[in-house]
């Protein structure tokens, strides 16, 4: 079973959001970088053990420049057998998904797997991109996924629900919780991360399709007003009369 | 050159984020001086209702073998409708169905694609979601046709009292690759992702046993339930009801938060809920920074009362 998973680099969680350069950059100082969650706890997990049930190789991929090496590193800690970084800055989810694409055509994979979205930039549209441009089945949001022999059986989330499709190799599919637990990288994978097989390749000919033209924070909230526990009935009121919500 | 939404239907109805991304692109569609025409796939009622919401005409293709939901077969189909109605703007909602087709259209297009989208686009900026919530993005569209989803209850609904006509549509359908065996519902309950309200609560309850009176509040605002991660990985609570950057990210118009202290992880998930409350004993917890309206007390003491109380209101 041969198995690609995408990962992306992305801001630690709790990493402060602020903007540089008139707003349009993301200000990186001081932030921590990680391997996006979704692609890591979810899709890179459940690709191990897919490889341990039935032999083959998980190799990671990543579009971008060196400094995305300390988080591919990461997944190769984890268990990955190999990785590879497409060099190239990363502006739009088309152009990432055709150099993935490309890739991923010329080395025959089982199964492509992804996160559901980077909690950066929110997109969710990568993975489903990828699909179209192999001409392969899509599943989004997954949150299960079984193979027997080369049929895939995968449940996704819907409206208030799950789904469950099956479908031949290869299929791509994006990751939701209850995939696969996340694992932490023991000392021996840090240590035969460092020597894993990180190829670095250029990049194929793509146009941006979208440009990022710059950022802005929300409006602060006006602040909490505080009802007195016990006077529950002046929330509703204020909920009702007020916010209207109700 | 027209705006074509597709508008998701489930069980035969047409969902309420279809009625958004209608809305959506009928507004675009008038600003340019054009129409906005709908796409909808397999059997479904009450298409017309769509012309409320400024859609002119609505092409259907109720070929009952497309009931299954098929990512695949859909964007073939939206493309030959795009090419039909020439269309340089796509829209759909960036929901459970959006997710799975609008990327596939936008590779098979060679379109530009913007998710989340928040606002009506200027020119060919669209301003979205990012840092789940806690920041926007303007993004230009560079290509002559355009993919925007639209973020769940971010853009108001404009009606505008007309009536759709709807004609069948055909064209080839494309093969797919996937078999859909089967449909779980969780329940007949409100839907998590489509509630106007939430009530969500978390470890403060002290145990799945407490849940009763979450259920009653509920119950009485129309309202369906949630919980906290930790709640949801110990059990006390099913984990579709787990919202947060992990679970499900919900956008309500109302959000209750009991005796949940409103970890970065756990906003991520609920930050775009229009009006948030917070019933927490902790004064310092985190989540009165986020807060509209707040109480710090006991839960078991001030949800009873506040059950009372809404069921006053509503008598």
């Amino acid at each position: 079973m041969k198995i690609l998973v995408c990962i992306s680099k992305a801001p630690d969680t709790t990493a402060k959001i602020a903007f540089t350069d008139g707003d349009t950059k993301f200000d990186e100082n001081g932030v921590q970088f990680i391997v996006n969650p979704y692609d890591e706890w979810y899709a890179l997990v459940r690709g191990l053990e897919l490889k341990e049930a039935n032999g083959g190789s998980v190799t990671v991929i990543n579009v971008g420049r060196a400094d995305s090496d300390p988080v591919i590193r990461k997944a190769l800690a984890i268990g990955a057998d190999d990785a590879v970084r497409i060099d190239a800055d990363t502006t739009d989810a088309l152009y990432v998904a055709k150099q993935i694409a490309n890739y991923a055509k010329e080395n025959a994979y089982d199964m492509v797997l992804c996160g559901k979205e980077t909690i950066d930039y929110n997109g969710s549209q990568v993975a489903g991109m990828i699909a179209e441009l192999m001409n392969a089945p899509y599943v989004s949001l997954a949150s299960k996924l079984d193979m027997n022999g080369n049929t895939a059986t995968i449940e996704r989330d819907i409206e208030g629900g799950v789904e469950v499709v099956e479908t031949a190799t290869p299929f791509v599919l994006s990751s939701a919780k209850g995939m696969a637990e996340a694992r932490i990288p023991n000392m021996r994978g840090i240590m035969a991360a460092r020597t894993k097989p990180l190829n670095v390749v250029a990049a194929s000919e793509a146009n941006n399709a979208t440009t990022i033209k710059g950022f802005s924070l929300p409006p602060a909230k006006s602040g909490c007003k505080y009802v007195d526990a016990d006077n529950v009935e002046e929330l509703v009121n204020l909920l009702h009369n007020e916010a209207k919500a109700i | 050159m027209s705006v074509l939404v597709y508008a998701d239907s489930n069980n035969g109805t047409l969902t309420k984020n279809a009625f958004e991304a209608a809305s959506y692109g009928a507004q675009i569609a008038q600003a340019n001086g054009t129409n906005a025409v709908a796409v909808v796939v397999g059997s479904a009622s009450g298409l017309e209702d769509l012309g409320n919401y400024g859609i002119a005409k609505v092409l259907h293709l109720s070929d009952a073998s497309l009931d299954n939901f098929d990512p695949q077969k859909i964007t073939g189909i939206i493309a030959a409708a795009a090419q039909q109605e020439g269309a340089s703007t796509i829209i759909f909602s960036h929901d459970f169905s959006g997710k799975s087709v609008a990327p596939r259209l936008s590779a098979k297009l060679d379109a530009g694609m913007v998710t989340g989208a928040v606002a009506l686009p200027n020119g060919n900026v669209i301003k979205k979601a990012v840092f789940s919530g806690k920041a926007f993005a303007e993004v230009e569209v560079n290509t002559d046709t355009k993919i925007i989803a639209v973020l769940p209850n971010s853009v108001d609904k404009v009606t505008t009292g007309g009536s759709a006509s709807v004609e069948a549509f055909s064209c080839d359908i494309p093969s797919s690759g996937l078999t859909v065996k089967e449909i779980k519902k969780e329940s007949t309950e409100l839907s998590l992702t489509e509630a106007d309200i939430v009530v969500s609560a978390g470890r403060g309850l002290k145990g799945p046993e407490n849940w009763g009176m979450i259920e009653d509040l509920a119950k009485e605002l129309g309202a369906a339930t949630a919980c906290s991660r930790p709640v949801a990985d110990i059990g006390w609570r099913p984990h579709h009801e787990h919202v947060g950057q992990t679970g499900f990210a919900i956008r309500p118009n109302l959000y209750f938060a009991i005796g949940i202290s409103g970890a970065i992880q756990h906003l991520a998930g609920v930050n775009g809920s229009k009006v948030i409350v917070v019933i927490n004993t902790d004064a310092e917890a985190p989540f009165f920074k986020a807060a509209d309206y707040g109480i710090v007390g006991d839960a078991f003491e001030v949800v009873p009362k506040l059950v009372e109380a809404v069921k006053k209101l509503k008598a």
